[in-house]
Order: C-alpha cells, then sequence, then structure tokens
C-alpha cells in the first residue's frame, strides 16, 4: 500500500462543522465572563471582567437557590439512572435469555412506549399524582423516569450478545437458582452495557423538561432546567438577570460534559444499531 | 441440548424478572394512557354563574372535544408550523449527520477524533440551555454575528420573527442532533468489511464513489432507524419553542402542538379538551410511525 497524504477538503469541513457546533459553547464561556453593562457593549468573544461577580451573584440569588436546583438534577438523574440500569439489566436479561409465551408481545409493548408523545403521558400522570397525593413531589418525577423503554431494548441486545448461553447452562448444571445465577454470573457480564443505559438515561433525565415542568410548582424540587427556565421569564422583563441566566446555563452543562469527556468509552452507540461486537 | 423439561422455577423465573416492569409500566404508562382516554371523552358543565360546590359538574361528553380539537384552526395551525419546521430539520440533519459520518470514514483524514467528539459535544446539552444560548445569538444586541455584520454595514437577517423563526429553531434542533445522529451512521459504517471497498479502490474508484455506490447502500438500515427517531422527535417539539417564546413576541403559546397542550391544560384549566388533543397527537404519531415503517418493509421486500 502507497501512504497517503493528509486529505485536507474533508479535514476541513470536519472542522468547520466542530467550530459550528462549539461556537454557542465558547460564547457562553465568554459571555459568563461579561457583567451586565459588557454583556451589550462589547464583542462578543471578548472576554470580560465580571465572572467571580456572576458567580457569586447567582450564588446569592434567592439564598441559592440555583445550587438547589443543581442539586435536585443531580438527584433525579443520578437515582432515576441508577434504577432505570437495573430495571432495564433484569428486564432485559429476561427478555433475551429465557424462551416464555408472550415474550415478543411483551417487548413490543414495552418499546411501543417510545412512541407515546410526552405530553400524552405527563398529563394524566400529573393528575393520578394529584390523586396520589405526590404531585410536586420528588417522586412525581423520579417515578416516571425509571421504566426507558430504550434502556430496556439496550440491555437486551447487549444481553443476548454478551452472555453465553453456554455459561447460563452450566452454572444450572452446578445447581445454581435462577435468581442467583442472575446476580452472580449474568449481571457481571452486563455490567459495560448497563453503564451505557445508565450514561443515556442519566442524560435523558438531566435533559428532561417537560416532566419536571409539568409535576412541580415549587421551585425549590425544581431541576435546572426548569429552574433555568423559569430565571429566564423574569428575565424577559428584567435585563439584569440576563448575566444569571447565561452563567446557569454554562454551570449546568459542565457536569454533563465532563461525564461525557471522562466516561467515552462507555458511550456504546453502537448498540443504538444493534452491531454488538464482543 | 436444553433439558426437555425445565424445573419449575426456571418456567417461572422470566415472569418474576418481568414483574417490577410490568408493574411500572402498567402505573406510569398503561394507566395514564387510559386515564387520558377516558378525560377525553368527558367535559364540565357549569350551572348558574359555576360558583359554589355543585355548581360543576362532570358529565359526558361523547365526541364533543375530538370534533372541536379537530376542527380547531390553532391545531391545524400548529400541525402545519411543526410540518415546516421538520421539512426544514430532518433534511439538513440526517444529511449533515450523514456528509460528516462519511467524511469520518474517509482514509487519511486528520483531526478526525476531535471533530467527531465536538460534533458529537451538543448531545450533552439540554434543549432548554441549546434554546437558551442560540437565543442569546440570534438577538442582534449581543450576537457576534450580526456584531460582524454592523462593522461590514449590512443588516442581519431578523431570525426571532416570521419565516426566520423556522430557520432559528430548526438549527437549534440540528446543532444539538447532528453529532448523535453521525455517530450511530458512523459506527454502522465502520461494521462494514473493509474487503469490500478495498478492492473497488485498488481498480481506481474515488472515494466518492465508494460513498455513494458501497457506502450509503450499507448504511441505509441506520439511516432509516435515525430518520424515524427524528421524525418522532420533530412531532414532539416542545422546550426549544417555550424557551425562545421569552425573547420574541412572535412565538404565540400554541406554536407547537404539545404548546398547545400545555396552554389549554394548565393554563386555560381545560383538561378535557387538553386530553382529546393529545390522544389525537398520540394517534397520529402512532398511524405515521407504522406507516414508515410498513412503506419501509414493502420497500426492502420489493428490492431483495
Amino acid at each position: 500500500m502507497r501512504t497517503k497524504s493528509t486529505r485536507w477538503i474533508p479535514t476541513l469541513i470536519l472542522l468547520l462543522g466542530a467550530v459550528y457546533c462549539l461556537v454557542p459553547i465558547i460564547w457562553v464561556v465568554m459571555a459568563s465572563t461579561k457583567n451586565g453593562q459588557e454583556l451589550f457593549t462589547t464583542f462578543t468573544f471578548a472576554p470580560g471582567s465580571g465572572f467571580l461577580d456572576n458567580l457569586s451573584e447567582l450564588s446569592a440569588y434567592r439564598d441559592g437557590v440555583y445550587w438547589r436546583w443543581m442539586l435536585n438534577s443531580a438527584l433525579y438523574a443520578g437515582f432515576g439512572a441508577l434504577l432505570s440500569a437495573a430495571l432495564s439489566g433484569v428486564t432485559g436479561y429476561a427478555l433475551a435469555k429465557y424462551r416464555f409465551r408472550g415474550r415478543n408481545a411483551l417487548f413490543s409493548i414495552l418499546l411501543a412506549g417510545v412512541l407515546m408523545p410526552p405530553i400524552t403521558l405527563a398529563i394524566p400522570q400529573y393528575l393520578l399524582m394529584a390523586e396520589a397525593g405526590l404531585a410536586d413531589s420528588y417522586w412525581s418525577v423520579l417515578l416516571p423516569s425509571i421504566l426507558s423503554p430504550y434502556g430496556i431494548y439496550l440491555a437486551r441486545i447487549y444481553a443476548a450478545a454478551a452472555i453465553p448461553d453456554e455459561v447460563v447452562e452450566a452454572a444450572r448444571v452446578d445447581g445454581a437458582r435462577e435468581f442467583r445465577l442472575f446476580r452472580s454470573v449474568a449481571l457481571p457480564m452486563m455490567v459495560p452495557g448497563l453503564v451505557t443505559v445508565f450514561l443515556f438515561q442519566f442524560v435523558a433525565i438531566w435533559n428532561n423538561f417537560l416532566l419536571p415542568y409539568i409535576m412541580l410548582g415549587d421551585d425549590s424540587k425544581f431541576p435546572v432546567t426548569v429552574g433555568l427556565y423559569s430565571l429566564l421569564q423574569q428575565g424577559a422583563n428584567a435585563p439584569a438577570l440576563y448575566t444569571l441566566v447565561i452563567t446557569g446555563a454554562l454551570l449546568s452543562i459542565v457536569p454533563l460534559i465532563a461525564l461525557f469527556l471522562g466516561l467515552q468509552r462507555y458511550w456504546r452507540i453502537d448498540l443504538l444499531s444493534g452491531a454488538v461486537k464482543s | 441440548m436444553a433439558p426437555p423439561q425445565p424445573r419449575p422455577t426456571r418456567r417461572l423465573a422470566p415472569y418474576a424478572f418481568l414483574a417490577p416492569a410490568t408493574l411500572l409500566f402498567s402505573l406510569f404508562f398503561a394507566l395514564p394512557i387510559g386515564y387520558a382516554i377516558y378525560l377525553s371523552f368527558r367535559a364540565v358543565r357549569v350551572k348558574g354563574l359555576g360558583l359554589g360546590s355543585g355548581a360543576r359538574t362532570e358529565i359526558w361528553a361523547g365526541l364533543g372535544n375530538y370534533t372541536s380539537a379537530l376542527s380547531d384552526p390553532e391545531l391545524l395551525g400548529g400541525a402545519g408550523r411543526t410540518l415546516v419546521y421538520g421539512a426544514l430539520l430532518v433534511p439538513a440533519m440526517l444529511g449533515a449527520a450523514l456528509f460528516f459520518a462519511l467524511l469520518l470514514d474517509t482514509p487519511a483524514i486528520r483531526f478526525g477524533a476531535f471533530s467527531r467528539l465536538a460534533i458529537f459535544l451538543p448531545y450533552a446539552v439540554p434543549g432548554i440551555v441549546a434554546s437558551l444560548l442560540w437565543g442569546f445569538l440570534y438577538l442582534p444586541t449581543v450576537s457576534p454575528g450580526y456584531f460582524l455584520l454592523t462593522k461590514a454595514g449590512m443588516e442581519g437577517p431578523d431570525l426571532l420573527s416570521g419565516n426566520g423563526l423556522f430557520v432559528a429553531l430548526a438549527n437549534i434542533a440540528v446543532w444539538g442532533g447532528t453529532g448523535f445522529n453521525m455517530i450511530v451512521i458512523y459506527t454502522s459504517l465502520r461494521s462494514i468489511p473493509v474487503e469490500l471497498y478495498e478492492a473497488a479502490r485498488l481498480d481506481g474508484c474515488s472515494e466518492l464513489k465508494i460513498a455513494l455506490k458501497i457506502k450509503i447502500p450499507m448504511v441505509l438500515p441506520s439511516l432509516v432507524l435515525t430518520f424515524f427517531f427524528s421524525m418522532i422527535a420533530t412531532l414532539q417539539v416542545f422546550s426549544e419553542p417555550m424557551t425562545l417564546k421569552p425573547m420574541t413576541n412572535a412565538l404565540s403559546s400554541t406554536w407547537s402542538p404539545l404548546m398547545k397542550v400545555y396552554r389549554d391544560a394548565f393554563i386555560q384549566g381545560d383538561i378535557y379538551s387538553a386530553a382529546a388533543t393529545s390522544v389525537v397527537i398520540a394517534v397520529a404519531t402512532l398511524i405515521l410511525s407504522f406507516g414508515f415503517l410498513k412503506l419501509v418493509n414493502k420497500r426492502t421486500d420489493g428490492g431483495s
């Protein structure tokens, strides 16, 4: 094979795409360093002088409600994704490794959940939560987030590919009970796939707006998406709040970007198209 | 290989494993859908001034909520706007995703890992925050684009009113979704055996021809998958227009069908007609989804 020299045209087009994707992020980093006056007067990509002031102003806003929102988002996304990964694991394992009546019907019904518009679910969910006295509680956001059709789909594909039937049979011959077999043989083999489910679900819950927006009224329970939205709505009448909204927006994406860059090898998007190589 | 008669625990085990998912599905999917359908056939009759207990009673409304939902010009307008938005968004996003994926798969490019990561990064940004960032970038007073245009003595387009809004909203979704779809397509490109185009390359085929004749047909299934999910996401557009709304007067509170359902239920307090509208949207989504899947199956059956 002859060695080819770098192809510059595809490289440049890709870099242009990268720039397009980075512009809003660079903009928010720069804008968060500006005070209210600089925001509207200086060149947008020039740094300002007010980052620390913005930070302390944001932290002081209504006794630090912003950090409360961040903590809430971490709780909803963390617990929600953990429970979701566990549920997807046990469900995906059963769907992949057992033959039983109703298996395909059940799988199809669970998957059809993806097609339901979130608002068609959220309004009756809210009314039913209100009946149960759970509206405007942490539970009202956490509970509906646990069942994830995507998560079950991914876990099923992963279990089918990663757990050899012979291993399962061998454990059975050794006398392992079905639950023990799942816990100590199958589950450890599914861990990388379940980390992927956890990450997808963490992002999905952290980024969710509609469900918490409908369920919650008390702003001390808001996740950061709904919190920022409420801040923006007030900011429409008070441009002084713009700097807070911008700084808050920047800080809200830091945890996700860190999670994303730090755990890159677990973002197994190939699972989505059903292509598993193990 | 498998023993002919499994032990009873083994026959019952899958049902036990599936019990938690079934319970949650019943509580948070099936029950709410049933309740929404029930509500959509109900209405409230107000007696007198509607004051005091017993003045408001729930009654059966038959198909009344459905006929008014389907003849509501605002819902039809919202559906039309969503269609225009989707017609801009889906081809642009999937076209860019496919194009970038093919470029990433070209031999001898540089900084591929960096570009791939940068283009995927917006996936980690919530729709609310993405709309907020772009919303500011669309504001002439803070946007770098407008800054440069004004310096050059030109006037920028107004993206926050009229038809500009479609471009503004579609751009936010293109920004957020291109990277994810690019990775889905790219991973399926990577799973094509290289031998398939090694021969073509030796025969002097250009990379462009290889892309058009071999790669694109091979990744067709993942293009169908990404198109399907993009279509569903388009029908459900909600948080992006909700976030831009405080920044412009041109966005009504019924801009998209989901926004209208939200307004009817929580601002106007009419959960019954909101339930009917939301059932209509769900049925439309199901018809479109199954219609699309049927079309795809037909095409692949006929082609083979």
